[in-house]
């Protein structure tokens, strides 16, 4: 094991850098992730004999030293000699993030060195590489480090103005007032949208939208967040959509999360649309669709003149059957009794007993 | 001699002429042309237009043009829409109101965009003018829904009732209910910058007294179903901003509303459509022949939806849409509307990076199928040098070219270089030019391209661009036309600040703010340019030296007595 370079308050030297990329992917994974600071490098060298030459080109190949060096200072402020990050290419030492090459890749660890050079305070790197680190350093749990780290950081609460600050996306170099002002316009705009923001920082006044199409758009995220159903989208615990039939004066609602299988779902449709089954009342004028006999359903079922039919998220008009139910449940949007006249491509499936027998005048229509 | 008969006409006769201009530009230089031209101007001069409302005082505007009857002002400079502005900045209209309550009694027409509007301002407009006909209140603050009860009270004349897009403090939606039983003279009313719901029976017999009414703008809380009512009575209607465009309707009910549509055969402007789903937009297709004006940026329509009703829109002229169309609804705009001039595309969540939106397929789309294309508001996340100047090569009328990369510095995304040559080919190209906005990485070549080539360019908006004061200077030595120049969060410093010394006086105003002016460069630049204001607003936490944001325009009227403690005159 080489001497420890005196560079860096984690005590890794140049030549161990590179190596890091690699070993913190062994990090990750490995059970033996036992590493403490002081024989971070004996693993280092382990697993770099261990590794593949591949690995250690490809990952060479994203590093730069000094992207990768760690200096202490103060958080949020600047080496200048950093070089500034473009979108999505972000260095990070700890691997995970390599891989990643998505939009969302700073929403993780907080340990991005997005902003050019922005050192991090000391309760930066411990808590966002508890994960990966695994760092037990003599026994002590991660959360007791954690909290003595905590004590060391200059600014023990601030972790969320540094996540902000390394939250910014392809940031040039500034000059530090304005680095300040940025850090400062880290408000949020007035009237966010309902929904949470992206990961990105907000400056005041950018993009250049008016407040009232901001407020409008908010409200309208709102309502579509709200709303039981119209769309379709999945609140917790009920998902409502619309039911229309073909000939029916009015459509109803349902609530799909009621029903377990299409099986649950046909019962519920009859229930709702019984009152048109005029063909199924018996003599007396009650529906008699209770204990509708298998038998009986298949008949109805082979001269059916009605489909089942659902509007999924793309838009398009599909056979409601088709998918495993769950599969149909996230997807719809809005269910459709269909004629059956319309419904000729789709073929006369017999999946749904669901289907009306009315005569040619039906009393209903207007 | 034979030159001074011909310049004797009786004053009369002169009016009588000058009336006939209708442009201001056009009055301003007849005034330019003689002494009695000039006196015969001022006096016949029924409109004037301020656009600064500090380049000029009340009493200044009065002495020269004492029968105005119809006045425009505009306050706060642009940048206050993107909260920018500190909100007690100024551009208060009462010392104005004040004034012309003295001088133009008979006052029929104010409108106000960006200015602070107080509800006593509004009782005293109401009280003073008997004679006031137009009040059009855009961008403005200061007021509540109770100011304009006063409005509907007492303006017995009111042909216009525009009220759009304010910061406004709704507390009911009584304000209605003042305008009186007889009240019948509304052309235009638009009040769907509100949000409270209004009496609907008021509303509908205000609507059936209106005869005249040409453009109807309602607000969110007027149904599907109310509107329905409103559109039986005002068949006539050109302009209409719908409510709420989503109710359960049966499917007698939704024949009911698109026959109400076919209808009428007037309109030419549609707007509103808010919540408007695939099922119900289908209503107003029947109106849709001779529309001109879509405005669609309130609906998240997707693309099928957006094709469908464009088939129907062949006359489109200008289109504003939700970028949740994606690049395939702007491909139909490319396939259907053939005539189209104006196209904005405003983002669904401009904060969440993640929405795809709009790429440049999309514009390219549009530019291969609308040759007349010539003003553009385009917000994507990314964009391609290439892309642009085919785009331009498409479409070389463009007077208006805003874009907005809405990822700050962002590059080329294929190239990974700056956007400079996109920009380089929009100046090249459109020699028309007006107003540009720029956005991505861009680098003082950039502002080369537009000092060498942008010869009619009247308005420039800069955002985290540029690289050093060259880039300022380019423009300002460059661009003889240059009126408005609004900067924020660029590397320009004082000397780019002094190197239009020479133009601000032929400017409107200027605005820097983020960059790296300092206070002393600023009081050097007041110092030599008596007649700019040059205002800086100060940032609390910012350092004595730094001027946060600086704002420069001409004036007649000198410093301003009405600044805030945040803002300096120097």
């Amino acid at each position: 094991m080489s001497a420890p370079l005196e560079h860096d308050y984690i005590g890794l030297g140049l030549a161990e850098a590179s190596s890091m990329e690699i070993a913190s992917e062994k990090l990750t994974s490995s059970s033996s992730s036992s590493s403490t600071l002081s024989t971070e490098q004996n693993s280092c060298n382990n697993n770099n004999n261990n590794n593949s030459n591949t690995n250690n080109n490809t990952n060479k190949a994203l590093l730069d030293f000094k992207e990768t060096e760690l200096r202490l200072g103060l958080p949020g402020s600047k080496s200048p000699e950093r070089k500034p990050t473009n979108n999505g290419v972000s260095v990070s030492l700890f691997g995970k993030d390599i891989e990643n090459s998505s939009s969302k890749v700073y929403s993780l660890s907080p340990l991005k060195n997005i902003v050019s050079g922005a050192k991090r305070g000391f309760s930066d790197a411990i808590d966002g590489s508890s994960g990966n680190w695994g760092l037990s350093m003599n026994g002590k749990s991660e959360a007791d480090l954690c909290k003595g780290a905590v004590l060391y950081s200059p600014r023990g609460g601030g972790l969320d103005e540094k996540n902000k600050i390394i939250k910014e996306t392809s940031v040039l170099p500034q000059s530090p007032k304005a680095a300040q002002e940025k850090k400062k316009n880290q408000l949020p705009a007035s009237n966010e949208p309902a929904s949470a923001p992206a990961a990105k920082a907000q400056v005041v006044g950018w993009p250049p939208i008016r407040s009232f199409r901001k407020n409008t758009m908010a409200s309208n995220l709102a309502k579509n967040n709200d709303d039981d159903g119209a769309e379709g989208k999945t609140g917790s615990g009920c998902l409502y959509v619309k039911v229309s039939m073909d000939g029916a004066p009015y459509l109803r609602k349902l609530d799909l999360k009621t029903c377990n299988n299409y099986v649950e779902l046909s019962s519920a449709l009859e229930k709702m649309f019984s009152c048109f089954t005029i063909g199924q009342c018996d003599s007396n004028g009650l529906p008699g669709r209770d204990g509708l006999s298998e038998s009986r359903l298949k008949d109805l079922l082979h001269s059916s003149e009605y489909v089942l039919t659902y509007e999924d998220k793309d838009n398009d008009w599909m056979l409601v059957g088709d998918v495993p139910w769950g599969m149909f449940a996230g997807s719809c949007r809005r269910l459709r009794i269909m004629k059956g006249s319309e419904a000729i491509g789709l073929g006369m499936y017999h999946f749904f007993f669901f289907f009306i027998e009315i005569s040619v005048k039906n009393p209903f229509e207007v | 001699m034979e030159s001074t008969r011909s310049l004797s006409f009786p004053d009369k006769v002169l009016h009588r002429v000058f009336t006939h201009l209708t442009s201001n530009e056009d009055r301003n230089s007849v005034s330019l042309v003689c002494k009695t031209w000039y006196n015969a101007d001022r006096l016949s001069r029924s409109k004037v237009f301020i656009r600064n409302c500090y380049s000029v005082s009340p009493e200044i505007l009065i002495r020269r043009f004492p029968n105005v009857r119809c006045v425009t002002l505009k306050g706060k400079p642009r940048f206050s829409d993107f909260n920018l502005v500190p909100p007690d900045w100024g551009a208060d209209v009462h010392a104005w109101l004040v004034a012309f309550a003295d001088k133009y009694p008979l006052l029929e027409e104010l409108r106000l965009k960006r200015m602070v509007v107080s509800n006593a301002s509004l009782e005293f407009l109401a009280f003073s003018f008997q004679n006031f006909k137009r009040l059009s209140l855009f961008i403005c603050d200061g007021f509540t829904t109770d100011g304009l009860e006063a409005i509907a009270s007492y303006c017995k004349n009111l042909t216009e009732f525009d009220i759009q897009e304010n910061v406004v403090e709704d507390t009911s939606g009584s304000w209605l209910s003042y305008f009186s039983e007889s009240f019948a003279s509304l052309e235009v009313f638009n009040f769907s910058n509100l949000s409270s719901e209004v009496d609907f029976d008021a509303l509908e017999r205000l609507v059936s007294r209106c005869k005249s009414l040409k453009v109807l703008k309602v607000n969110r809380s007027v149904s599907l179903e109310q509107l329905q009512k409103l559109l039986v009575l005002a068949p006539q209607l050109v302009e209409l901003c719908t409510g709420s465009f989503s109710q359960e309707f049966s499917a007698h009910q939704f024949v009911e509303l698109e026959s109400c549509f076919n209808n009428c055969k007037n309109i030419q402007s549609l707007s509103g459509l808010f919540d408007a789903t695939a099922q119900y937009l289908p209503a107003i297709y029947p109106a849709c022949a001779n529309l001109t004006f879509l405005n669609l940026s309130y609906s998240a329509l997707g693309s099928d939806e957006l094709d469908e009703l464009l088939m129907h829109c062949p006359r489109l002229q200008r289109l504003w849409v939700l970028d949740t169309v994606g690049d395939k609804g702007l491909e139909s705009v490319g396939s259907n509307c053939p005539l189209l001039e104006e196209l904005r595309v405003f983002p669904s969540d401009p904060f969440d990076d993640t929405i795809q939106g709009v790429t440049e397929a999309g514009l390219l789309a549009v530019s291969f199928g609308c040759p007349r294309l010539h003003y553009v508001l385009y917000f994507c996340q990314q964009l391609t040098n290439a892309a642009v100047a085919t785009i331009v090569q498409n479409c070389p009328d463009f007077t208006h070219f805003r874009l907005c990369i809405m990822n700050p510095r962002q590059p080329d995304y294929l190239t990974n270089e700056p956007m400079d040559e996109a920009f380089g080919a929009v100046v090249k190209t459109c020699t028309k030019l007006q107003r540009l906005s720029v956005s991505g990485l861009l680098t003082d070549l950039a502002f080369e391209y537009i000092g060498k080539h942008a010869k009619n360019l009247e308005v420039l908006s800069i955002a985290f661009a540029g690289s050093s004061d060259r880039g300022m200077q380019c423009v300002m030595e460059g661009c003889p036309k240059i009126r408005k120049l609004e900067i924020r969060d660029c590397p320009f410093g004082d000397a780019a600040l002094l190197s239009g010394l020479e133009k601000y006086e032929s400017m409107r105003s200027l605005w820097m703010s983020s960059c790296n002016v300092t206070m002393d460069g600023c009081r050097l630049l007041a110092k030599t340019m008596p007649r700019l204001n040059v205002e800086v607003i100060k940032d609390d936490e910012s350092d004595d030296s730094h001027a946060d944001k600086v704002y420069v325009y001409r004036t007649v009227a000198g410093p301003r007595m009405d600044s805030p403690p945040s803002v300096f005159t120097l």
